[in-house]
């Protein structure tokens, strides 16, 4: 029973919606869900939060090897959740959204969250160009390809790619190196996305009906 | 005598010059008011005010068009139209929204099935308005099937019947043949590594949630991987972005280790919630890469731009790494930074390539008459296109238009 049931409720809910997509009066259907799944994940909040403080509580308790990472993250949980829950620091009061203006919880997302967010993605900019360097490396002819392929859409895309090519007559102008950039992505590049967006598609449809007959069921914990 | 007409025509003249310069023309209808200096502006009305339903949809959307004021020219004397409606009874129009100069067109969502609507625009410009003829009465009407989705309905019948055909075929016990998939070729290899090295795998499910089905496909892989884990007694970590992935996560790998005939040495940590916010989590799992050490690190689901930071990092240590996601724009960093890459399609493939499970496989077979129907379209398509344009056969570009609407969604 315990492993019909949810089999049951996915199939009929998941047959609903895709039946609903023909059938205009039950379009809307697909928002209704959305929002009780949101219902359901914020429920299922309380149980993430609790484990990540049964984690580093039981790591600051034990004082296990790197406690002092748990003791930020606990902290830093505690204190967004008192300053958010109480509304401390509110111009506004308890009355007011914790988001307004000079509220103190929107001054700890705006002046630590948001810095330390964007410290990450600015780390990508590094990361891009140690990938780079090894992928570009020409070991083999695909490599080479590759290589070539980066070079003339990174000269494309810098006025001195134009500066390069532009002596090559107007009635060549494709083999300018700027043209011959766009050609690269918008020729064998868009078709080598839209190959894989296909396939993407079809294994989508493929997992889905796995799922929807419970042929695939390992998700749910019962895969005996 | 002379000199007192040249000034007196002079003047005229210069009487005429500031009129045309004023920018009142003849046929402009600014019309001054005697009583004040300023003018007061009325726009001539907006025309062929034209109300129809909405096809396909439940009745409650109203298709607005009507051809623009004259004097809406692009100049700024129209600031925008009012859109008044009023149902057929009432005597009065009433202001539902406006829109700016130089629209023709509204979408009036907020009709009832079944009422009778009529609809006014009003040009508005500063200080006066010139309203349109009310339109013809409209009757908003809900359609039960959406005939123009039909070719989709027919196309997808197609390949939903094509995968459960051949799940039916795999079923009888016929061998089906299924290409190596490198990436999965790899996952007992890289699990072995991690054992002989004494170290741990980490495995992240992307950073979506459940309503996400690379996410689900990551979970259905985990299951297969952690039943490996179970057998060689390895370590196995899975830091979650959310916390139903953390739940689902956890019964998938309690799951597995009983299967495995290991449920002692399950424990519920295994998978740990760290924080939906993207960057942070980025950072806690960079960390656990950098102090911990994995010998064989898993991304399997969606992932965005955290993609190659995660996977840089577990290639700055070394790690033997299993990528895949069906984000294109996250594969190159994947092929870039992971030894092994599950492109698009391969990620749902994976689960039921790994289970081996002749049910799971035949799906996967039905996958490919979706493929075989999307070449010879492409194939056709481009030769009809090519042959149509270049020569102006018409009946040849029909049929590539036909070909194209047929894989139309609008």
């Amino acid at each position: 029973m315990r492993r019909q049931v949810p089999l049951i409720i996915t199939f009929f809910i998941g047959a609903l919606l895709v039946i609903s997509v023909f059938i205009p009066p039950m379009v809307s259907l697909k928002e209704t869900f959305t929002l009780y799944f949101d219902i359901i994940a914020v429920f299922a909040f309380f149980l993430g939060g609790g484990n990540l403080l049964r984690v580093h509580l039981g790591k600051l308790y034990g004082k296990k090897q790197d406690w002092g990472f748990s003791l930020v993250t606990v902290a830093g949980f505690a204190m967004m959740l008192i300053v958010g829950l109480f509304k401390i620091g509110n111009p506004g009061g308890i009355a007011a959204s914790i988001t307004a203006e000079g509220s103190l919880f929107q001054k700890l997302f705006e002046y630590i969250m948001v810095p330390l967010g964007s410290t990450m993605y600015a780390l990508l900019a590094f990361f891009v160009a140690s990938a780079s360097y090894r992928a570009f490396r020409a070991k083999n002819r695909e490599a080479t390809i590759l290589l070539i392929g980066a070079f003339i859409i990174l000269l494309g895309r810098t006025p001195f790619g134009m500066m390069l090519t532009s002596w090559i007559p107007e009635q060549l102008s494709i083999l300018q190196i700027p043209n011959l950039a766009i050609w690269i992505m918008n020729g064998p590049n868009l078709a080598g996305q839209r190959a894989i967006m296909i396939g993407i598609g079809l294994g989508v449809v493929s997992m889905s009906i796995r799922i929807l007959l419970g042929i695939e069921r390992s998700y749910l914990g019962e895969d005996k | 005598m002379r000199n007192s007409r040249v000034k007196v025509n002079g003047l005229f003249f210069v009487l005429i010059s500031v009129f045309f310069y004023s920018g009142l023309s003849a046929e402009e209808p600014l019309i001054p008011n005697p009583e004040d200096t300023t003018k007061i502006c009325i726009p001539r009305p907006p025309t062929n005010v034209l109300a129809t339903d909405a096809v396909y949809d439940k009745g409650n959307v109203v298709n607005l068009n009507w051809v623009p004021s004259p004097d809406d020219n692009g100049d700024g004397k129209i600031l925008q139209y009012q859109i008044l409606r009023r149902l057929e009874n009432d005597s009065v129009f009433a202001l539902i929204d406006s829109v700016i100069a130089g629209t023709a067109f509204y979408k009036d969502e907020t009709v009832e099935s079944g009422q009778t609507y009529q609809y006014m625009v009003v040009a508005i410009c500063d200080g006066g308005s010139g309203p349109s003829e009310p339109s013809p009465p409209v009757t908003p009407d809900m359609e039960w099937l959406n005939f123009a989705l039909s070719n989709i309905f027919v196309i997808g019948l197609l390949i939903c019947g094509s995968v459960i055909y051949f799940i039916g075929k795999a079923k009888s016990g016929r061998p089906l043949f299924i290409r190596k998939i490198a990436g999965l070729e790899a996952v007992d290899e890289a699990i072995g590594r991690a054992t002989e090295m004494g170290r741990p795998i980490l495995y992240v499910p992307g950073i979506q949630d459940m309503d996400d089905v690379q996410t689900i496909a990551g979970l259905t892989i985990l299951g297969r991987v952690a039943r490996v884990v179970a057998d060689y007694d390895t370590k196995i970590k899975v830091p979650v972005s959310r916390s139903l992935v953390m739940t689902a996560s956890r019964e998938t790998l309690k799951a597995a280790y009983m299967a495995a005939g290991r449920p002692d040495a399950f424990n519920e940590n295994m998978a740990q919630y760290i924080t939906d916010e993207q960057f942070g989590y980025v950072a806690a799992v960079d960390g656990m890469i950098i102090r911990e050490r994995p010998a064989t690190t898993f991304f399997l689901g969606a992932f965005f731009a955290e993609s190659l930071i995660l996977a840089e990092t577990g290639n700055s240590i070394g790690a033997i790494q299993i990528g895949g996601t069906a984000n294109p724009a996250q594969l190159p960093f994947f092929v870039a930074a992971c030894d092994f890459t599950l492109i698009g399609e391969e990620l749902f493939a994976a689960s039921a390539y790994l289970s081996g499970e002749p049910r799971q496989l035949g799906s996967l077979k039905g996958q490919d008459v979706g493929k075989a129907l999307a070449m010879i379209a492409i194939v056709l398509g481009a030769i009809t296109t090519t042959i149509g344009q270049a020569w102006n056969f018409e009946f040849i570009s029909a049929i590539a238009d036909l070909l194209n609407s047929l894989f139309r969604t609008n």
